[in-house]
């Protein structure tokens, strides 16, 4: 391992063979380092990294979700929105059935009552011409009996009085008419 | 470290350097030659595993999903070795490694550093010991795992066979076991070691060699100050090696495990 310098006498070092005290104090110092930033200092960078990631990533996925959300409300206005008016349209066609069904029913119903006071109407003509053209019918035979009678009862009288049968007979018949 | 110093002041420095001049003496006890337990190196190493825990420790006490500056750059050196090195070269379970890879990468970096940072200028790592270390960690961490991953008769199989025909196999296997057990922990030591060690004796050279020369003759003066600038030079040159050996050392250490977790061969 050492060989006597020629001139000094002094241990000569060979720089290819390792000092064993220096790989000793090498070693314990290079593991004590190992030891410490192995321990204490990468792992906790190893876990900063993660947790910037996890930072990132959590951001993006929240930025997402909330996007989707969006979407999701937006799609939901927009179908609500689309049910509203068909909904409105809806009640639109049904209130302009309705009035419709009711003028047809008012309509009706009008037609129906004057068809039907027209008929009463008709039927009250009917029976009251019905019944004036009876009485007519007696009376006019009565009174053209009566006025017969007295035509030849009082005939041939004079002029004056047969005027006066006829007047009386007229007022007699008015009388008659007006009762 | 004021050894050199003096040397240079009292103008005693001996040119050519030698490997003595990586070999300081001891601080505890003062002076002393062949004692290690306790030089400029070793306290070096202590201050680069001191300086790496307090600076994790502070910039990471309190982790923020938002980061402040510090934390910032601690989490930075982090994803550079966990997404550069760990998951590009092993995938996904890659993760699992990275916190040692990043500690092996901060520890070569910052002691490679020292052979620039004024007052230092050496790195431990040109002292064969400590890369030697490392360089046995990352080979019983590659054959452990792919042990455990494979068993032990399919990691060897796996290791040691590759898909040839059987004629040639009495051939390939010497070889693969020769590159895959034998030189990988020497080749990834003595890169490490020898890059730092050329680094230092380069500075060195250029350094006393412009001293040298101007103690010989006053008119070599300009060939001096050539030399210094030549030291300045070199000095980024070194930074580069510091870096890329720090991460050369750690992408090979990734890739022996990438190749121990591999499938097929």
């Amino acid at each position: 391992m050492y060989f006597l310098a020629a001139e000094g006498g002094e241990a000569a070092h060979n720089p290819i063979i390792p000092a064993w005290q220096e790989i000793v104090v090498g070693g314990i110092a290079f593991i004590v380092l190992c030891f410490v930033l192995m321990k204490f200092v990468f792992p906790r960078m190893e876990q900063t990294f993660q947790a910037r990631v996890d930072a990132i990533e959590g951001g993006i996925k929240r930025a997402e979700a909330a996007q989707a959300e969006a979407n999701q409300l937006l799609e939901q206005y927009r179908a609500q929105l689309a049910e509203a008016r068909t909904d409105a349209a809806k009640i639109r066609d049904d209130a302009r059935a309705d009035a419709e069904g009711i003028r047809q029913d008012i309509l009706a119903k009008a037609r129906e009552e004057s068809d039907r006071i027209i008929a009463a109407g008709k039927e009250q003509l009917a029976a009251e011409r019905a019944t004036i053209v009876r009485e007519l019918r007696t009376e006019v035979g009565a009174i053209a009996v009566d006025l017969a009678s007295k035509i030849v009862g009082e005939s041939l009288a004079d002029e004056a009085r047969r005027k006066g049968t006829v007047d009386r007979f007229l007022s007699g018949l008015e009388s008659t008419g007006a009762r | 470290m004021f050894g050199q110093a003096n040397v240079l002041a009292a103008g005693q420095a001996k040119f050519p350097p030698s490997v003595e001049d990586f070999y300081l003496p001891s601080i505890l006890p003062w002076g002393a030659h062949d004692n290690y337990w306790f030089t400029k190196i070793t306290a070096m190493v202590w201050l680069a595993v001191g300086v790496l825990i307090i600076f994790f420790l502070a910039s990471y006490r309190k982790p923020q999903l938002v980061p402040t500056k510090k934390q910032w750059f601690a989490e930075s050196i982090y994803g550079f070795v966990r997404n550069n090195i760990a998951v590009d070269m092993i995938g996904h379970q890659g993760v699992r490694f990275a916190p040692y890879f990043t500690t092996l990468f901060c520890f070569i970096l910052l002691t490679n550093a020292f052979a620039i940072i004024p007052f230092f200028q050496i790195s431990p790592n040109s002292h064969i010991a400590f890369p030697a270390f490392l360089a046995v960690i990352s080979y019983v961490m590659f054959n452990w795992i792919g042990i455990r991953h494979h068993g032990f008769v399919k990691y060897f199989k796996n290791s040691l066979v590759p898909p040839a025909p059987w004629y040639i196999l009495p051939l390939l296997i010497p070889i693969e076991f020769f590159s895959t057990f034998l030189v990988r922990p020497f080749s990834l030591a003595v890169r490490l070691f020898a890059n730092m060690f050329a680094g230092h004796m380069l500075l060195l050279v250029f350094t006393l060699g412009g001293f040298a020369m101007l103690s010989a003759n006053a008119w070599l003066a300009p060939v001096s100050v050539l030399s210094w600038v030549m030291t300045i030079a070199l000095t980024f040159l070194e930074f580069l090696v510091i870096c890329l050996q720090a991460y050369v050392f750690t992408v090979l250490t990734a890739s022996y495990v990438q190749g121990a977790l591999a499938e097929e061969h």
